[in-house]
């Protein structure tokens, strides 16, 4: 912002290669890792668990959001399982460590990894299908999870299909409250993030963008979109698989029935509101979809008994509805306000203060 | 640019929403709360029941409180989702709630860990957790009305009393999720026990369409009785299927969510005569409490919404009238102030509660947190209900017994 317009020079390999080149955005970086770090210590005085879990929930679907984003927003593959991959990593988390007694960490990884097969599996597919149809086979590859974990006895653990697990700990620390949990879901969200945003501006990153944007000249000139097809899905059911891993210790239960098809279809509303294709763009769809809902909840309930008297016995059908009503009516505002999403609406702030006040 | 204009008003509403921050208790409320469904996959059910335990609420406001303590409850949406359940909870936490009632299966699995860690207590009438009958493995669930285990105990014992007999054909049609599958072992084990020639019939969620497994049942088991645990539209498409394929509806008894007005309004009245349906609060009103809450609507010149006295409605009654017997309890027993503790132990002091027959003589005990498991089996007949049993238990120890292993499975998994 205050020293672009004349130019930022890099003088070093290092400065070339960071992640932010602007000293202003490596400051804001480090303000907002500050803040995030220290968000529960007021929460804590104040002893409200309630925005703390707000804060967990928002992170733990940021983690989700941002690897559907890599597969639909950067390489252009639409899926509608991201639910189903995330029920996956929670499984496989909770079975690890409730049967076999693992440490959460690994049972966080290996859902990763095992939702990295599972979804490279279902992403087999995309090598010969594309958008729509595409999109129909990863629903498939939704009813089929959901139904593999509900039937076999071992995965989802008899009837109810829900395996219990006990609070995470690492080295004797146990992640025995909000605050707490609050910290082990952060680690996990920033890894996701930066790392995500390293691997967009690597080859591998590169890539992806030239499969979206269209796939047969990536191919004419070297992209293999049979190796970076696979490997996007690979990466965004890690991402899924992480995230369900870390819903499913933030719960303490695995349970399929948090990771149905509206869940799916809630993280491609995220990052289609956040802003395909931008790392910045799913974490501003999950705060969006995640914080909406509440807001109005609260908001809607609170006006109609503080502004205008009414109880809430007579009017609750009617709160519970209007509120949808508003909240569709605020996607489709925010979208055709700004197609390109929230990450852009930004962009478009930051853009607009940057010659500020004398901005032409 | 005018949609910056929509955008600004977008965000005031945002604004607005988070500044509407949730008001704590006065101190001589007594704050309940709970979450409801009301415009998610099952606000057919929760736009009855939710009403329900908010008029009874009202009602005991309305006649003096609990002890001369007002009660305040407050509901939260949340859509049948997770994870709105979840803020749902610890908002009604920090408003500082002592009980709640936890609204939908998954839900309840979702808040039990929660329930346990704050030491608040969670009722759960007819949406889970089969094992939380076990007061001292779940000292803070309370299934407080017939599980699903007990329902089906309970639908067995029915129909070994309607004659079903060692060799006889018996079929069991359920909705293919955790909630729908959760009595199968209960109905395997019976079958075995009695000698029974079971099938069991799995209709795939969203379950609107079931016609070849009621064909099956209908055409080709042709089975003595039927037992049915389905869910949403379902039963009002089981019991139209079950009508077109001449099977006799009273030889179908439907577990607690297949039987409620809305199914046979959709169903139509005229095909669903005769069907058999369990319920575990009592069915029209023909109440002493219910006819406190016309006359409540009647003194306030209120019109008394149709709803009252339906099956979910009822229901709704149960769920308030259980948590404020709980709270009655504990401030007779445990003083103020209440805390979520004394509530518990307020709860295992409720001894044949019944409401003037409006509820089975529910009994709680530290190892018994369902109440006794009773159900009552109504018949659909013109446009409304009419009991067909008494209040009744079926297969307890058979029922408690599996209870105790499930428990015993929880702790070693």
């Amino acid at each position: 912002m205050i020293n672009r317009e004349s130019g930022v020079f890099q003088t070093s390999y290092e400065g070339d290669m960071s992640l932010y080149t602007l000293p202003l955005a490596k400051r804001a970086v480090w303000v907002v890792l500050v803040l995030l770090v220290l968000l529960p210590v007021p929460l804590q005085l104040m002893q409200n668990e309630h925005l703390m879990s707000i804060a967990t929930t928002i992170a733990l679907a940021a983690i989700g959001a941002i690897g559907l984003n890599i597969l639909v927003g950067y390489t252009g593959q639409i899926s509608i399982g991201q639910g189903a991959f995330m029920a996956v990593g929670g499984y496989t988390a909770a079975i690890l460590s409730s049967r076999y007694g693992m440490p959460f960490w690994v049972g966080i990884l290996a859902g990763g990894f095992v939702t990295m097969l599972v979804g490279t599996l279902f992403g087999i597919p995309s090598l010969r299908i594309k958008g729509l149809y595409l999109a129909i086979a990863t629903l498939a590859a939704q009813l089929i999870i959901e139904w593999t974990i509900n039937h076999v006895t071992w995965i989802g653990g008899g009837a109810q299909s829900s395996i219990y697990v006990t609070n995470p700990t690492l080295g004797g620390f146990e992640f025995n409250n909000e605050f707490r949990r609050y910290y082990l879901v952060l680690v996990f969200f920033l890894l996701a993030f930066f790392s995500s945003q390293n691997l967009i501006r690597s080859r591998i990153g590169r890539a992806f963008i030239a499969v979206r944007d269209r796939d047969v000249a990536a191919e004419i000139i070297g992209v293999n979109i049979f190796r970076y097809k696979l490997l996007a899905f690979a990466i965004s059911s890690f991402y899924a698989g992480v995230a369900g891993g870390l819903w499913t210790y933030y719960l303490r239960i695995a349970n399929y029935e948090n990771f149905t098809l509206i869940v799916s279809i809630e993280y491609l509303a995220m990052i289609i509101i956040g802003g395909l294709g931008s790392i910045l763009g799913p974490v501003l769809g999950a705060i969006f979809i995640k914080l909406l809902p509440i807001a109005m909840d609260i908001g809607v309930v609170g006006v109609a008994k503080n502004v205008f008297g009414v109880p809430y016995e007579g009017v609750a059908n009617f709160l519970a509805n209007f509120q949808l009503f508003v909240f569709g009516a605020l996607i489709i505002i925010f979208l055709i306000a700004e197609p390109e999403g929230l990450a852009r609406m930004w962009e478009n702030v930051k853009r607009y203060f940057r010659l500020w006040p004398y901005s032409y | 640019m005018q949609y910056r204009r929509w955008l600004g008003w977008g965000m005031v509403a945002l604004l607005v929403g988070l500044s509407g921050a949730p008001t704590p208790a006065l101190a001589e409320e007594i704050m309940l709360g709970g979450q409801c469904d009301r415009t998610g996959p099952t606000k057919n059910v929760g736009t009855v029941i939710c009403p329900g335990l908010l008029d009874y609420i009202r009602l005991v406001n309305h006649t003096g409180g609990v002890e001369g303590h007002t009660i305040r409850y407050d509901e939260v949406e949340h859509a049948y989702k997770v994870d709105r359940a979840v803020e749902a909870y610890e908002r009604l936490k920090r408003q500082g709630v002592v009980a709640f009632l936890d609204y939908g299966t998954p839900i309840v699995y979702a808040l039990t860990p929660r329930h346990m860690e704050d030491k608040l207590l969670g009722i759960t009438p007819g949406f889970g957790r089969a094992d939380s009958t076990d007061g001292e493995a779940f000292p803070y669930i309370f299934p407080a009305a017939a599980t699903y285990w007990s329902q089906m105990g309970a639908a067995m014992q029915f129909v070994k009393d309607q004659g079903v007999k060692k060799g006889d054909k018996l079929g069991y049609i359920f909705y293919d999720n955790p909630a729908g599958r959760e009595p199968l072992d209960i109905f395997q084990m019976i079958c075995d026990q009695e000698g029974y020639e079971c099938r069991t019939f799995a209709v795939p969620p969203p379950g609107v369409e079931m016609a070849s497994q009621i064909l099956d049942i209908t055409r080709r088991f042709k089975p003595k009785f039927v037992i049915s645990h389905l869910f949403g539209k379902a039963p009002a498409i089981s019991i139209k299927e079950f009508k077109k394929n001449g099977f006799p509806l009273d030889k179908v008894v439907s577990l607690v969510w297949g039987g409620g007005e809305p199914d046979f309004i959709s169903a139509g009245w005229e095909n669903s005569q005769g069907y058999l349906a369990m319920h575990f609060a009592g069915v029209g009103r023909d109440f002493p409490v219910i006819q406190a809450i016309i006359k409540m609507y009647q003194d306030e010149g209120q019109e008394v919404p149709e709803i009252v006295g339906s099956v979910f409605y009822n229901r709704g009654v149960l769920s308030g009238a259980l948590l404020v017997e709980g709270v009655r309890q504990a401030i007779q027993h445990f003083g103020l102030p209440i805390t979520g503790e004394k509530v518990k132990m307020g709860m295992e002091k409720v001894k044949d509660f019944s409401l003037g027959g409006f509820l089975p003589p529910l009994t709680f005990a530290p190892s018994d947190h369902e109440g006794g498991g009773w159900v009552r089996i109504y018949q659909t007949k013109g446009e409304g209900m009419v009991p067909y049993t008494d209040w009744f238990q079926g297969y307890r120890d058979l029922v408690l017994a599996e209870v105790k292993k499930a428990v015993e499975k929880g702790k070693s998994n």
